[in-house]
């Protein structure tokens, strides 16, 4: 193991050529593009896998408008992509969200994730798509004061829930899985959801059933309409059940209601946005900031249309720029994946 | 041509002109309804085209599908009469439907 500590506990930032924000479909192919002129990247997405939109949203739908793939679904796209970048050894960062962005005294980039990472790096690549998945927020009175304290849409530390009273919402296998998960520590779990019927795994709906059985937890099908509370500490909710309600004595709460894309932390990173997208020169898809790039669902230009094909084409001329800024002065010379030998070195192919 | 009047929580009415054949999200999103966000554009992943159909009209939009089912465990405020919009097809026969915006999709 390396001893790779700053004195205050984070770790020693990551010097780079390139960060890429998003391992949507364009910022995958980003890594290839970039990969051919040298560039080596590392690549950031608050997702806990590659692929985005493609593999978040509609991993098993068709796309039919991949030119030469008359039908691939996108997950199939996702996958294919990660194996055509592989020679090029990109970095991912999964799980973690970009947060803050600053220019350096030297003119290079400081970047910040969620997680206490820091990168220092010539080049950003913003492959942000239509944001960073965010869970959705159930629309209750209040439910904000109470978000990090006692509601949870995620869990960092198990610890947290240790001997509270813990409602969890939903019926999808995150629902299932913690639901299973925190039974053991919590001093109680109630599993709330709108129908009797449960979206996961099998294994999953099983084994919560048999601990409802034996009383371990408890099931109740409805949803909830208000929450009380005080200083961000949940102490009830109140739940309709058909056409009854219900108070239940709870301290803490996790909604699973999937995730929605929202801008996020790039509106502070003083880029250029329209109607929160960022605006680009379309010769090298930089923004107002020299040295960022902007590609994919996240641009904007006159002409620009929100498609796959159209980001990967943006990546292209992308890189030939960023090319140009991180080894300044070198000859840029036109070559075929084809015909050229370095490049097919490159691709681990010759 | 189908006449579909969108109600807002506060009330207010917009009725909508929709071609048969496409769906009534789209239609909703061509004339900006507000309140049909349809994130997802129609895929049936999202859960934000959420809308209550009035019950007289329950009959003629039919049931929502296993798959559509299965989605609207992502909406707020379920109700027995809830559907995912983009899942309706327009025909003439919804001429003079009626549908509820919820209050909020997310
Ligand atoms: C249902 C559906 C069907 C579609 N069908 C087609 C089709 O047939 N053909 C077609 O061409 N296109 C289609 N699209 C559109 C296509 O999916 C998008 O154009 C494409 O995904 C855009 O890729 P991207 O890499 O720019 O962004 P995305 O796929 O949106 O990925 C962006 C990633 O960036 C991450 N991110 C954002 N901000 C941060 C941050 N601060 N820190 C860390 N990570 C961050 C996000 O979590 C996300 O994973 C479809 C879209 C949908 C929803
Ligand atoms: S538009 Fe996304 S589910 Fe209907």
């Amino acid at each position: 193991m390396t001893v790779n500590q700053f004195a205050n506990g984070a770790s020693a930032p990551i010097e780079t050529d390139c960060v890429i924000i998003g391992a949507g479909p364009v910022g995958l192919f980003a890594v290839f593009e970039l990969g051919l002129v040298d560039i080596k990247a590392h690549v950031v997405d608050i997702l806990g896998k590659p692929g985005g939109q493609c593999s978040e949203l509609y991993p098993e739908k068709p796309i039919y408008d991949i030119p030469a793939l008359p039908v691939v679904t996108g997950q199939e796209l996702t996958d294919r992509l990660m194996e055509q970048i592989k020679p090029f050894g990109a970095t991912f960062h999964l799980g973690e969200r970009i947060d803050s962005l600053k220019r350096l005294p030297d003119l290079r980039f400081q970047l910040e994730t969620d997680a206490g990472k820091t990168f220092i790096t010539k080049t950003v690549v913003v492959a942000a798509g239509g944001g960073s998945f965010t869970p959705k927020r159930p629309p209750l009175a209040g439910i904000e004061a109470y978000e990090g304290k006692s509601v949870f849409y995620s869990i960092r530390r198990m610890e947290e829930f240790r001997s509270h009273d813990v409602l969890i919402v939903g019926g999808g296998d995150s629902a299932l899985d913690w639901t299973l998960n925190l039974q053991p520590i919590a001093n109680s779990v109630t599993l709330l959801h709108r129908r009797d019927e449960f979206r996961g795994a099998p294994h999953s709906v099983e084994q919560m059933r048999a601990l409802v059985a034996d009383g371990k937890v408890a099931l109740k099908i409805g949803q909830v309409t208000a929450l009380e509370g005080q200083d961000g500490q949940l102490s009830g909710v109140t739940i309709q059940t058909g056409a009854a309600t219900e108070q239940l004595k709870i301290d803490r709460m996790m909604p699973f209601f999937g995730l929605t894309m929202k801008l996020g932390p790039i509106a502070n990173w003083g880029i250029n946005l329209e109607e929160n997208l960022i605006k680009v020169d379309t010769a090298t898809f930089e923004t107002n900031e020299p040295g960022i790039y902007a590609v994919g669902d996240i641009n904007t230009y006159p002409g620009k249309l929100k498609l796959i094909l159209s980001g990967f084409h943006e990546v292209a001329l992308m890189a030939q720029a960023a090319q140009k800024l991180v080894t300044p002065g070198k000859k840029v010379i036109f070559q075929y994946t084809t015909s050229s030998s370095s490049l097919q070195k490159k691709l681990g192919v010759k | 041509m189908a006449k579909i009047t969108f109600i807002q929580p506060d009330g207010s009415q917009q009725v909508v002109e929709a071609n048969p054949g496409v769906t009534v999200m789209e239609a909703a999103r061509l004339n900006r309804v507000p309140g049909i966000e349809a994130e997802c554009g129609g895929a049936c992943a999202c859960a934000t085209c959420h809308v209550y159909v009035d019950p007289g009209w329950a009959e003629k939009t039919g049931k929502a599908a296993p798959m559509e089912e299965d989605m609207l465990d992502f909406a707020f405020d379920v109700r027995p009469e809830s559907r995912l919009c983009c899942q309706i097809k327009v025909v003439s026969d919804l001429d003079g439907l009626i549908l509820r915006v919820p209050g909020k999709q997310f």
